[in-house]
Order: structure tokens, then C-alpha cells, then sequence
């Protein structure tokens, strides 16, 4: 039940007079307001700018600091009002959340500022609005991530002494700033990355001619000055290899590891080229391995930060790209068929197959347009340029998701660079600025509220099992009660009612009386007897609303409703009717039925909630003991 | 082999082809209208905003005092800040109270109750109208109300499926899972029950007077009209 909805509470317990005909036992006694003072203003000081609100708003949410007698603590005797020495625009927003029920969060606030307030007030972040949620959750977020680097680099320099000198060379290598020996690695290695990269490109120049042959590409001319290179390149790829498999931690993983497989990749070709010299047959093979070697500039990306991010967007839109890919892949194959037989009557077409038009459309669609492949009928001239069309609109489409992730992704790793530079100088001021203790103190302070808001959050149901129903919240369980009696059924959790319906179909047994008898008598009978109420409604089952916030209420109205000591089975209850001839248990076969001994129904008197109700039997009896004078019982 | 025929049949669907886009994308640019129902388009942008009248009318007309009005037009204006309530509105807050089972049916009948002039809003002097009517009100009062409420088509008389629609509707409002489990004749047994106190002379309808009667020799219902007397 939203809180806004309570003001409304009045009107719907007046309409229930709409059952009172209706109904056939009496209702039960309505919960009597007993602090019947007339609604007040509250005023709440708050740094000094005034907030007056009523105090029946405030009452609303009695589990937070404002709702629940806490206040008073800070209650100010002399001006009569409520003093809190808090922001006064944070409060602007819980204040809101009294109000309409909905909890807002302010873009212009401080995460931490704002998670300070709330804890402060008792109130939980969960029940923030849909409107804002999002924001709130992101900004959460980023905070998170500044703790965790900052703990990192905390970590990071605090595990200085003593470090094996494996644990050295390992640092050197994935950090070249840590010292000038890894600086020095780093850039000799790139200088070589660079060097076997323009060899490979380079060699396949043509060089001039030699007179009376052919031109050759520098590779074969200068064959000696190349290889030369091409060694010195390997073997510093090689040396730089098995140090850092010697220095990884986990040899294992660094064995898996992208960088290091494309490493292997890369001076793989020319110890296999020394192994196998100038056999014709595998020659080709041998070729195709060269190929690879281009794979060498793949190790700058250990030196650029740019390609790594690149990598790491691409795979970060993965589906993005599948999706575009399959979306293209669709489309290809319907216009290339389309092409197929539009084109197929045209003469000499180039469109011969299939598989044939698909480089057609991909041309197109891609907008290349080499001009290889025309259509050259009127039909497939339109087709083409509808495929040309949608060409543009299918690429355009997945583009401007994978930028924008690339964006991101760039912009958080710009923020924790500069944050990394200006920490030294942050630190100091810091350090400057702090005494000591006291820093540390607020800093478990806050992790300690924080903690018990997190702990509130994990247990709603003990904390409402301990507190004071609310006046709302006992007239709602009355309004609700009222209903029961007037239908002559209970509320009950899904659990009991899938219990009761399996026993029933496992028990059909077959009522001795006269049905029209029972059942009459079974209507008056079931309400008019005692019995205890229905427990530990659970909130998970059966409701429809999924926030916390509607979770608690009606957590709160259904234990609280349960004064009595609880049952746990409904079998044990003392309403055992005769109108269905079914029984909940099972071990006998022994029917039941209770009989009014006062025929009419004026004679009962109505039952309050105040009176005690008889002791409950155990499970599997069916003999309800009825200790009230208003039922008579028979076994049959 | 391939038919010239086959040939030209493509162009032609090419043909269809580029004149239905054509026609779709003018239609999209607005130069053309091809939809037939125009009317759904303009959205009904009326905003209903309804003043209550004076606080002293009200007090005249009512049985409030002021600050009871006062409280009462809190509640209302802040669920409904155009000043009227309509029935989905009217329902939603409605089904807020029992979320077990679906209030949206008898809802709909306490609408209609509310709603003595049947405009389809319930403005908010309706509405304390009838609160004072049911939390205030003379015995006598509260039983007309009731019988206004039950009798559906306004006839004066209540049939038995006029209440078994309503019966019907409050046991929709308990939901599936209730103790003892609800059977599909529940509610009739309920009605004739019902009908069984209530109708005197054994002609199927009950009038306002046989209601009148027999509601006030039944000492429960007596007793349960007073229950609600301190609810404001």
C-alpha cells in the first residue's frame, strides 16, 4: 500500500459497509485510535531553513530516524522544533519521500554525500524511483571503481620490500615506469618491433634490375643484409620471450595468453624456415608461414595503450558486430538472389551464379562500387539500387553503439590516468591537511553506517517484527479482516494453499450428510467458530507489487497481525467444516463435523480481537477442542 | 529455358515495388494521407480541472466538520490533483487496498455508487457526500446507500443476478489463495443465503423496504453498520 494511497484509507473502510448485508457471522472490532489528538505541524529545523510538514507524513515510514520516536533526540526545547545539524538540500528530497512515496535523487548531489544523508535518516537507497534509479546506480558505480583504484595503488605501493627477483622482473616487464632497466627493455624491444616490420615490408620492393634479368624485389637482391636483420630480430624476440616466461607468476596462464601466443606466432616462422631449407615441396607451406610474420607488429599493442583499448571495445561489442554481420549476411544472400534472376535473362551477364552475385552485393552494399559487375536489365537496375540503398542504412546502423562504447571505454581510462598523475600531488596536500585520528575515525564511521543499512536491507522481516504497528497499518489489517468474515475465507500464502489443494485430491472422501444441510451449517459454522489467524504470510509468494518499500508494509500488516501464538498448518485449526466432506488430514478417515448448538445466528456474540483465543491442538487431531460457547462438537 | 515473360514479370514487380515505397514514403512526409481514421490521432489534450465548492457549503451539506473536510480534501487532491476522479483512477487506488485478489469489479459497482449522477467522474463533492453518508449518516441512510449500491441498473429492486454479480466481485477481491479453497458455487450458495433472509414474500426481487426490514431485524448488521463510526 503506497503511503499516498493512506490519506484514502477512511474511504475505502467506509465502503466496506457495501458487505455488511452481505455477510452473514459478525465483524470484527475495529482497532481503536487511542492518541486521537488532532494532525499537527512539525517543524523541522534544518541548518537553519525551516521544513513544516505534518506529523502524520512523517508517521508514514515509522523504520526510519523521522518516523519512529528517534527524532525526539534531536527535539529542541526551547523553540519547539526539530534540530538537524545535516544539508538542508538533501533533506529537501527525503523530506519529498514522505510526502509522495517516491524517493528522488538529485544530479547535482554527491554520491557519497547523498548515500551519508540517507544513512543518516535510515532510509534505504533500494527504494529510489525508477526515474532515477539509473543515474544513481551509474554514479554508484563510478565511485566504486575510484575506491577500488585507489585501494589498488594503495596496495601496490605498500608491497614494496621484499620481492624475489623474478617478482622484479615480472613488475618491469607489465610496468616500464617502474624503472630505468624497464624503460630501456621497453624501448629497445619496440625499436626492434619497428625494424623486423619495415624489413618484411620493405623486402618486397623492387629494386632495380639486375642487368639481364628481370626485376628483382630488394628481399632476393640484398638476401644476406635481409636475413641479418631478420636474425638479429628473432633472436632479441626470443631472449625477450623466455625472460618473461621465466619471470611470469602463473607460467600456465602466460603460456594461454593472447600477447604471448601472438609472440610464439611471430618468430615461429623463422626457426621453422632454418629447419626446413629450400625443400621444394613444402616451400609453399613455408611461404604462407611468412605471412605471419607480419603478426610482429601485433606487439606494439604491449606499448600502446590506444590498440589495447581498441581490442578491448571490439570485444566488448561483440554482439554488436555479430549482429551487424548477420544482418548483412541476410541481406546479401536475399539481393544476390534477387540479382540472380533479375539479371539472368540479360545476355552475357556476368551475374552467373549465386555465389557469383554475392560479390555484386557486397560491392554495393558496402558502397564500393568497382564497376566489375553491372546490372544491365531494367529490372535489375532497380533491385540494384535498392540494394545500394539499404546497404548504407544496415552498416550505418550497429556503427554508432560501437563508437560510443569506444568512447566510453577511452574516457575511463584517460580519468584514471590523469587520476594517477595528480595523485602525488593530491597526497600531499592530504597530508598536510589530516590529523590523524580523527580522519580515520569518520572514515569507520562511515563504513560502519554503511554496513547497517546494508544489514537492515537483508532483514525486513525481523527488523518490522519488533516495532510498533502503526495506526495505519492495524486499520488496513482490520479492513482486510472485515473482508474475510464477510466471504467466509481466509487469506493464506500460495505454499499452504498448494499444500491444501494436494490433499484434497489425495482425500476424496465422500461426506455422510446431506450436502445442502452441511454446507449451510458449514458456513456458519466455520466463521462463528475460534480459531486462530493465518501466520507469516511470506511476502515473497503472492505479491503483486516487486519494491521493498510495499514488501515491508504488508510484511509488517501480516505479522503484526498474528498476536497469537502461531500455527503452523491450517490442518490444526478449529473450523474443520462438513460442506465439502473433504478432509486436510489424511491419517483418518473420521469426519468431522461441528454443529451450532445456538441456532441463531443474533445469539453469537461478536468476537474481538481481545479475547484469547483456546489453545490449539497439535497437527494431526481432528477433534478441535472448542473452549468458546458457541460450538458443539460431534464426531460422526 | 528462361521466358522473356519471366523477365518482364520482374520489372513489373520492380515496378509495383518502387510505386508502393514511393507512396508509403509521402505518406510518412505527411503530403498524402492514407490512413482512414484520423480522429485517433489528435490526442485529447483536455485537461479536466474541477474546484470543489466552498469550505462552509460543504460543511453545511455534510456532516464534517472543517478539519475533517480539510483532511479529506488532502487525500483526495493529492491522488487526484485534476480534482476528479475517474473510474481507472478510482479503481487503481481501490485495488491498492487488496492486493490478493482483483478489486477492479466491485470497484467498478462503488464507482457507480459514487457517481450518482453517472457523469463517469466523481467530483470531490460526491465524494464527501457519500462518506458523510456512510460514516455519518442515519441507520436508515447507510441501508439506502447499501440498497443503491446492489442494485446495479438502478431499478429499484435488486434480482438475483444483480447480486450475484456483486457477491461475485467481492469474492474476486479475496483471490486464489484462500483457506477454505474457493469453489465455483461459492458465491451463488452465498446469494441465496442471502436472498433467503432478505426477500419476504418469496417473489425473487428484494425491494428497498423488504431490505429496509429485514437489514434492521438482523442485529449483526446492525451492529456492523457501527462499526466504522470513528474511522475519520
Amino acid at each position: 500500500m503506497a503511503a499516498g494511497v493512506a490519506a484514502w484509507l477512511p474511504f475505502a473502510r467506509a465502503a466496506a459497509i457495501g458487505w455488511m448485508p452481505v455477510a452473514n457471522c459478525p465483524m470484527p472490532l475495529a482497532p481503536a485510535d487511542k492518541s486521537k489528538r488532532q494532525d499537527e505541524l512539525i517543524v523541522l529545523n534544518v541548518s537553519g531553513r525551516r521544513f513544516e510538514t505534518w506529523r502524520t507524513t512523517l508517521e508514514r515510514y515509522p523504520d526510519t530516524l523521522l518516523g519512529s520516536t528517534e527524532k525526539e533526540f534531536f527535539f529542541n526545547e526551547d523553540t519547539k522544533e526539530y534540530f538537524f545539524d545535516r544539508d538542508p538540500e538533501v533533506f529537501r528530497c527525503v523530506l519529498n519521500f514522505y510526502r509522495t512515496g517516491k524517493l528522488h535523487y538529485p544530479r547535482y548531489e554527491c554520491i557519497s554525500a547523498y548515500d551519508d544523508e540517507l544513512a543518516f535518516y535510515g532510509i534505504l537507497p533500494e527504494i529510489i524511483g525508477d526515474c532515477c534509479y539509473e543515474e544513481y546506480k551509474d554514479r554508484k558505480r563510478e565511485n566504486a571503481e575510484r575506491l577500488q583504484d585507489d585501494l589498488d595503488s594503495e596496495n601496490n605501493q605498500e608491497s614494496m620490500p621484499s620481492l624475489s627477483f623474478r617478482q622484479t622482473m615480472w613488475r618491469a616487464f607489465e610496468n616500464p615506469h617502474t624503472s630505468t632497466m624497464a624503460l630501456v627493455f621497453y624501448y629497445v624491444t619496440g625499436f626492434f618491433i619497428a625494424v623486423s616490420v619495415i624489413t618484411n615490408v620493405v623486402e618486397t620492393v623492387p629494386c632495380g634490375t639486375v642487368p639481364g634479368s628481370k626485376e628483382l624485389p630488394c628481399g632476393e637482391r640484398y638476401s644476406v643484409a635481409f636475413f641479418c636483420l631478420d636474425t638479429a630480430c628473432v633472436m632479441i624476440f626470443t631472449v625477450e620471450y623466455l625472460l618473461r616466461l621465466f619471470a611470469a607468476p602463473s607460467r600456465y596462464r602466460f603460456i594461454r595468453s593472447v600477447m604471448s601466443i601472438i609472440d610464439v606466432v611471430a618468430i615461429m616462422p623463422y626457426y621453422i624456415g632454418l629447419v626446413m631449407t629450400n625443400n621444394e615441396d613444402v616451400s609453399g607451406a613455408f611461404v604462407t608461414l611468412r605471412v605471419f610474420r607480419v603478426f610482429r607488429i601485433f606487439k606494439f599493442s604491449r606499448h600502446s595503450q590506444g590498440l589495447r583499448i581498441l581490442g578491448y571495445t571490439l570485444k566488448s561489442c561483440a554482439s554488436e558486430l555479430g549482429f551487424l554481420l548477420f544482418s548483412l549476411t541476410m541481406a546479401i544472400i536475399i539481393f544476390a538472389t534477387v540479382m540472380f534472376y533479375a539479371e539472368k535473362g540479360s545476355s552475357a551477364s556476368k551475374f552467373t551464379s549465386i555465389p557469383a552475385s554475392f560479390w555484386y552485393t557486397i560491392v554495393t552494399m558496402t558502397t564500393l562500387g568497382y564497376g566489375d559487375m553491372v546490372p544491365k536489365t531494367i529490372a535489375g537496375k532497380i533491385f540494384g539500387s535498392i540494394c545500394s540503398l539499404s546497404g548504407v542504412l544496415v552498416i550505418a546502423l550497429p556503427v554508432p553503439v560501437i563508437v560510443s562504447n569506444f568512447s566510453r571505454i577511452y574516457h575511463q581510462n584517460q580519468r584514471a590516468d590523469k587520476r594517477r598523475a595528480q595523485k602525488k600531488a593530491r597526497l600531499a596536500r592530504i597530508r598536510v591537511a589530516k590529523t590523524g585520528s580523527s580522519n580515520a575515525y569518520l572514515h569507520s564511521k562511515r563504513n560502519g553506517l554503511l554496513n547497517e543499512a546494508l544489514e537492515l536491507m537483508g532483514t525486513p522481516e525481523e527488523e518490522h517484527a519488533g516495532k510498533t504497528t502503526s495506526l495505519i497499518e492495524s486499520q488496513h489489517h482490520h479492513l482486510l479482516h472485515c473482508l474475510e468474515k464477510t466471504t467466509n475465507h481466509e487469506f493464506i500464502d500460495e505454499q499452504m494453499y498448494e499444500q491444501n489443494c494436494m490433499e484434497s485430491s489425495m482425500q476424496n472422501y465422500p461426506s455422510t450428510r446431506s450436502p445442502s444441510l452441511s454446507s449451510h451449517q458449514g458456513l456458519t459454522t466455520t466463521c462463528c467458530s475460534r480459531r486462530s489467524k493465518k501466520t507469516t504470510h511470506l511476502p515473497n509468494s503472492n505479491l503483486p507489487a516487486t519494491r521493498l518499500r510495499s514488501m515491508q508494509e504488508l510484511s509488517t500488516i501480516h505479522i503484526q497481525g498474528s498476536e497469537q501464538p502461531s500455527l503452523t498448518t491450517s490442518r490444526s485449526s478449529l473450523n474443520l467444516k462438513a460442506d465439502d466432506g473433504l478432509r486436510p488430514n489424511c491419517k483418518t478417515s473420521q469426519i468431522t463435523t461441528a454443529i451450532i448448538s445456538i441456532p441463531t445466528p443474533p445469539a453469537l456474540t461478536p468476537e474481538g480481537e481481545s479475547r484469547p483465543p483456546p489453545t490449539s491442538p497439535g497437527p494431526n487431531t481432528n477433534i478441535p477442542a472448542i473452549a468458546s460457547n458457541v460450538v458443539k462438537v460431534s464426531a460422526l | 529455358m528462361w521466358m522473356e515473360g519471366e523477365s518482364e514479370g520482374l520489372q513489373t514487380l520492380g515496378i509495383v515495388v518502387v510505386v508502393c515505397s514511393s507512396l508509403k514514403l509521402l505518406h510518412y512526409l505527411g503530403l498524402i494521407d492514407l490512413s482512414d481514421d484520423k480522429i485517433e490521432d489528435e490526442l485529447e489534450m483536455t485537461m479536466v480541472c474541477h474546484r470543489p465548492e466552498g469550505l462552509e457549503q460543504l460543511e453545511a451539506q455534510t456532516n464534517f466538520t472543517k478539519r475533517e473536510l480539510q483532511v479529506l480534501y488532502r487525500g483526495f487532491k493529492n491522488e487526484c490533483p485534476s480534482g476528479v476522479v475517474n473510474e481507472e483512477t478510482f479503481k487503481q487506488i481501490y485495488a491498492q487496498f487488496f492486493p490478493h485478489g482483483d478489486a477492479t469489479t466491485y470497484a467498478h459497482y462503488l464507482f457507480h455508487a459514487f457517481d450518482t449522477t453517472q457523469t463517469g467522474s466523481v467530483k470531490f463533492e460526491d465524494f464527501v457526500t457519500a462518506l458523510s453518508i456512510l460514516l455519518r449518516g442515519t441507520v436508515h441512510e447507510k441501508l439506502r446507500w447499501t440498497f443503491n449500491l446492489y442494485d446495479i441498473n438502478k431499478d429499484g429492486y435488486i434480482n438475483k443476478e444483480e447480486m450475484m454479480d456483486i457477491v461475485k466481485a467481492i469474492y474476486d477481491m479475496m483471490g486464489k489463495y484462500t483457506y477454505p479453497v474457493l469453489k465455483e458455487d461459492t458465491p451463488r450458495q452465498h446469494v441465496d443465503v442471502f436472498f433467503q433472509k432478505m426477500d419476504k414474500n418469496k417473489d425473487g426481487i428484494v425491494t428497498l423496504d423488504e431490505f429496509l426490514e429485514s437489514c434492521q431485524e438482523d442485529d449483526n448488521i446492525m451492529r456492523s453498520l457501527q462499526l466504522f463510526q470513528n474511522v475519520m
